[in-house]
């Protein structure tokens, strides 16, 4: 259990834009174990999606890089399932030919034909869709697209799944179903995984690790918090006891009050001040 | 006890919302458009006795309707006239090949002149053989630009300088060329159809390649991060996703193109004198009978309905190939 599989080794980012590079994320450093569910928790815009496109092999670091299971990462691949926000569906294809896709690109050597019927019926199951294996996405509700998208990351095996904001487009009632189906699949498959989030319930509720991110640019990891909370968890027994509320506690604080967002229009205060600058120079001369 | 009796009456007289709403319907859909026809049928007649031409009258609908009869009833002398002669060359044949076993009977085709009902199967046959050459064209060099951007930087001035080019413009180079480089004693298919169908194709190119290349450039990105996480080789990433994807857009693209092709091609007959609508029209106007205009106008009536019905076509198509069935209401 105490295997590192994943090390996120002090990734830089830099993106050119026209004036200059801009630094997203500053010497990121996690190691993840197998096994391991860990949520990304920050503000919007500090880069948790760079971090997690950087381990998908999306996005290439600038400095430092990742290494799975001794290998380092350098280009997407099935090993590394992602689960987009939005689904990512494609919506030509019914649920179960979308689960196909992934399972014959993976499988196809491996397994037989009546084995890989069988897988992706397995998957579609594991997330409660077997009702509508044969419907399009635009017939199912924005959580049934979302159960087959982790349908379609599951049936590839990967070793570590990665979940963009898996949830943020749902409506509250459809999120806690996903949130205990979830849980029921990481009970039952171990995975490895990481999560980004906005929600700071969801995050203690799911994980064995919160990583807590600050305010970009070049945000970094500020701290990481260990849920050690027994599974499996039970969102209604949980709420009342004081090492949840702790736990919520720590993680609000560090979002509201450590890394309080100050709401500034970014473009004009740099305008501003490279006209300051400006000034300055001219001046000078 | 008085209001309970007014409410039975009033339910007895109702008529259920359903009959209401299908009267409304028929009304809008097929009383109105009757009524804007007839308006123009009354103006047209109108108009026509009003304009006085060299060759008489500018026909007006009763005589367009009685050139159709025309055009028809020639048509169906001019097939008793061909079943005729194939008849009398058997019969011919026959008779010599009883006289003398050894001959070889000769079979000759029957040369008559083109029928109008001709014309529009010679004029479909152009324009979609024009359309789909210019598909086999025009889809893959589509999507191959959609997906580099290079290519697309280097490609797109020319195609920019190329689209409004009018057929008109590319028919005595098509002519040149093909007279240069189809030369064959026994020609499959004549030269005049060759040159049409080029022109045809030269002109409805374009917006193939235009709609496809968008529709391929704007793929959803996400769906392009799958392909990339399933380690799609490049092959399947084309087959399964950019294909399926931009389906919708390479339709729009082949209609407003096979608007364009029909247009094309009545001016590409005109001139390489291809034996469809075109020469059709060109040929009347030159005869100049007095019913010369009566047949034009029918002529155009028909290159109309046959413009409406390969649109309708190709969206019943859409419709049974493309996944998004909204794009293919209209």
């Amino acid at each position: 259990m105490n295997e590192i599989i994943l090390n996120i080794s002090n990734i830089d980012m830099e993106f050119p834009t026209p004036k200059g590079p801009f630094t997203a994320l500053k010497e990121v450093d996690l190691k993840v174990q197998k096994g391991e569910f860990v949520s990304l928790i920050g503000h919007s815009g500090c880069g948790k999606s760079t971090v997690l496109n950087i381990v998908a092999g999306l996005h290439q670091a600038t400095r430092g890089g990742v290494v799975l299971n001794g290998k380092e990462v350098s280009s997407p691949g099935p090993e590394r399932a992602v689960v987009f926000q939005n689904h990512s569906l494609l919506p030509w294809l019914t649920a179960y030919e979308n689960v196909e896709l992934a399972v014959k690109q993976v499988f196809k050597k491996t397994k037989s034909k009546a084995e890989i019927k069988e897988w992706i019926e397995h998957n579609l199951q594991l997330v409660h869709m077997d009702h509508a294996l044969h419907k399009r996405p635009d017939e199912l509700s924005g959580g049934m697209k979302q159960r087959v998208g982790i349908a379609r990351a599951l049936s590839m095996q990967p070793e570590v799944l990665l979940m963009d904001e898996p949830f943020g487009a749902l409506d509250a009632l459809t999120r806690a179903h996903m949130q205990e189906t979830l849980m029921e699949i990481h009970n039952e498959l171990k995975n490895t995984v990481i999560m980004i989030t906005h929600d700071v319930d969801e995050a203690v509720l799911l994980s064995d690790r919160i990583v807590m991110m600050t305010n970009g640019p070049a945000a970094k990891i500020g701290e990481i918090l260990d849920v050690k909370l027994e599974r499996p968890r039970n969102r209604i027994s949980l709420a009342e006891t004081p090492e949840y509320s702790k736990l919520r506690h720590a993680v609000l604080s560090f979002l509201y009050e450590k890394q309080r967002k100050i709401e500034t229009i970014p473009s004009r205060t740099q305008d501003e001040s490279e006209k300051k600058q400006l000034a300055d120079k001219v001046a000078a001369a | 006890m008085s209001s309970t009796l007014i409410h039975k009456l009033g339910n007895n007289t109702d008529i259920p919302t359903s009959v209401i709403a299908f009267v409304t319907n028929a009304f809008q859909q097929v009383v109105i458009p009757i009524l804007g026809i007839f308006v123009f049928l009354v103006l047209w007649s109108f108009a026509a006795k009003n304009i006085e031409t060299s060759l008489g009258n500018f026909p007006g609908p009763g005589e367009v309707w009685k050139q159709f009869g025309g055009l028809y009833s020639e048509h169906i002398t001019e097939r008793e006239k061909e079943e005729a002669f194939y008849q009398r060359q058997e019969e011919r044949n026959a008779k010599k090949l009883a006289k003398n076993p050894d001959y070889i009977a000769k079979k000759r085709k029957y040369t008559g002149k083109e029928t109008f009902l001709d014309q529009i199967i010679t004029s479909l046959i152009t324009v979609m053989s024009g359309f789909f050459l210019a598909a086999i064209i025009a889809i893959p060099l589509g999507i191959a630009i959609g997906l580099s951007k290079t290519l697309n930087t280097a490609v797109n001035p020319i195609i920019q300088i190329f689209k409004p080019v009018s057929p008109l413009a590319w028919l005595p180079l098509v002519t040149m060329v093909v007279s240069a480089l189809y030369v064959s004693a026994d020609p499959i298919v004549p030269k005049s159809f060759i040159n049409s169908m080029i022109t045809v194709t030269l002109c409805c190119l374009w917006p193939m390649v235009i709609n496809t290349s968008v529709g391929v450039a704007s793929i959803n990105k996400d769906l392009v991060n799958v392909s990339r996480v399933l380690k799609l080789p490049p092959l399947s990433h084309i087959r399964k996703i950019v294909i399926p994807a931009s389906i919708p857009m390479i339709f729009t693209g082949m209609r407003l193109s096979l608007g364009i092709a029909w247009m094309v091609l009545i001016a590409a007959e005109m001139l390489a004198q291809n034996p469809g609508l075109g020469k059709f029209v060109w040929d009347e106007f030159q005869n100049g009978s007095s019913n010369s205009l009566g047949r034009i106008m029918a002529a155009v009536l028909v290159i109309g309905f046959v413009g409406f019905l390969l649109d309708r076509a190709m969206l019943q198509v859409q419709r049974f190939i493309s996944w998004d069935k909204e794009s293919a209401t209209r």
